[in-house]
């Protein structure tokens, strides 16, 4: 059964992927806001806005790149609703295949899916004057950052989804994490805010984030903020892991 | 395995959702090659012993065996032995038809998935709209790539949950058509109908499902049997099977 599981996956991962790739629009609904949010930021509010930089597109890419993978992971917990919804999920289940392996897909097409449209902002920033000096190791330890994060979220958008009574529902998980980056480092200096505000933007993920990525791209040290992001991102994807496939085991039970 | 063992065998079968008792000790044999209707009302728990049947719900108590796998201990074997199509196994509404066939093959490791797939477009006279996507398909199309998908592999044994549902009388006959294909080929159909002329016309045998037991069952003659004498005295032709079944029901509910 298990050597299954991989050929399963993989078929699943492709009918998922035809998906993304036959609703254009879902790609283009993702990646357009959060550029929509760089081209306001660096060219209305970034005059400013002190980060103590001169390229304000330097400071803000790594924020913009998790508001995209945190709405990004909202169309994942509403394909895998559908699903649901649909009975297709049954059929699959009914069929002599690895069970998990309908999940997998649909984490693997989240990867996926983010990947391109973070690749797709990143092309973007580079035309509005995004320039770093980081090497090959640095670009890998950032996608591997990104990769993290991305899976963090889906499991929890995987849990959304399985435990969600409408599509609305299924995606509404989303807009806390979408807007956890306006209350962290991404946008402006933590040290500009009020004292309670500046201690919860230090203090959620988001930051440790936002701070590990720019000084990877910016060729600094990473500090300690790189442990604190990795504990953050494994952390969360532990938990939201075992609890959806706690959340699978009692919808397929 | 002796071919002379049902394809299916259900003994005492209990479920409820909550307090909602909606199998209440149901029993049933199907024999292998047969086609088996299982009539009854909305909510009567057709769609719940065919969940059951498929490994996709576990029953309360009882016991049930499909192509002599037990479905609580060996779902994985019972898995390989079926196929479920109809009602609330859909089609992928994105993919075309084509690919529809060939995700199945690859799940069910059958060699050559792209000719088994233009096979069965050809043999099921959907060979021009297989590049297409499903969501553009009529419903007596969808049904008919429904059973296609349940084709492939071969399974012993298929459910086919309300399989005419929403389809116009001519698509109607056409599945009658196809799934009275299968069984002359050795397939064992399970269906479950509310359509009474639907049994009438397909199943070996049919097993009225009333309020969560199975009040009779049988074939055709011998429900037709089951009709009160002095009903018959008054009815020139013979009885159809929606006068037997009101009857029956009626019957049972005026017991209570």
């Amino acid at each position: 059964m298990s050597t299954h599981a991989i050929s399963d996956a993989r078929v699943m991962l492709k009918r998922s992927l035809r998906h993304v790739t036959r609703s254009l629009d879902t790609i283009i609904t993702v990646t357009i806001m959060p550029i929509a949010f760089m081209l306001l930021f660096v060219y209305v509010f970034g005059g400013a806005i002190q980060t103590g930089t001169d390229n304000y597109v330097n400071y803000l890419l790594p924020g913009i790149l998790l508001i995209a993978i945190g709405s990004g992971v909202a169309y994942t917990s509403y394909r895998l609703f559908n699903d649901l919804k649909s009975g297709i999920f049954e059929r699959f289940h009914s069929m002599p295949i690895a069970r998990p392996s309908v999940l997998w897909g649909h984490v693997l097409t989240s990867v996926v899916s983010n990947a391109i449209s973070v690749a797709v902002i990143v092309l973007v920033a580079l035309i509005m004057g995004f320039r770093s000096s980081a090497g090959v190791l640095a670009w890998l330890a950032v996608a591997g950052m990104l990769v993290l994060f991305t899976l963090a979220l889906t499991w929890i958008a995987v849990i959304a989804a399985l435990s969600a009574k409408t599509q609305d529902g299924a995606a509404a998980f989303s807009y806390p994490i979408i807007f956890l980056p306006f209350v962290s480092s991404a946008f402006v200096p933590t040290d500009s805010m009020p004292g309670p505000v500046r201690a919860f933007a230090e203090n959620q993920p988001v930051t440790s984030i936002v701070n590990t990525i720019r000084a990877l791209f910016e060729q600094q040290p990473v500090s300690s903020d790189i442990w604190t992001a990795l504990a953050w991102c494994v952390g969360v994807l532990l938990v939201a892991y075992v609890v959806a496939l706690a959340a699978y085991r009692r919808k397929i039970a | 395995m002796q071919t002379h063992d049902p394809a299916i065998t259900v003994r005492g079968l209990r479920k409820s959702y909550k307090d909602l008792q909606v199998l209440k000790g149901v029993d049933f044999e199907v024999a292998r090659g047969s086609i088996f209707a299982l009539l009854g009302s909305n909510g009567a728990g057709k769609t719940t012993i065919m969940r059951i049947l498929a490994t996709l719900l576990k029953p309360d108590d009882g016991a049930a065996t499909v192509d002599g796998f037990d479905v609580r201990s060996q779902p994985a074997q019972v898995r390989e032995s079926i196929s479920l199509t109809g009602q609330f196994a859909a089609v992928d509404e994105i993919l075309t038809g084509r690919e529809n066939l060939v995700m199945v093959a690859e799940l069910r490791q059958v060699r050559k998935p792209g000719q088994v797939a233009d096979d069965l477009l050809a043999r099921f006279s959907l060979s021009d709209a297989g590049g297409r996507p499903v969501g553009t398909y009529s419903g007596g199309m969808r049904r008919r790539l429904d059973i296609a998908m349940s084709l492939i592999g071969d399974p012993p044994v298929i459910f086919l949950d309300e399989p005419t549902t929403g389809l116009d009388p001519e698509a109607r006959l056409e599945v009658w058509r196809m799934v009275k294909e299968l069984a002359t080929s050795g397939t064992t159909v399970l269906l479950t109908t509310q359509y009474l002329d639907e049994a009438e016309k397909l199943a070996d045998r049919i097993a009225i499902l009333h309020e969560g037991t199975i009040i009779v069952s049988g074939t055709l003659a011998d429900l037709r049997r089951l009709l009160p004498p002095a009903k018959v005295e008054y009815v020139e032709r013979q009885p159809s099977l929606e006068e037997i079944f009101l009857a029956i029901v009626g019957t049972k509910e005026g017991h209570r």
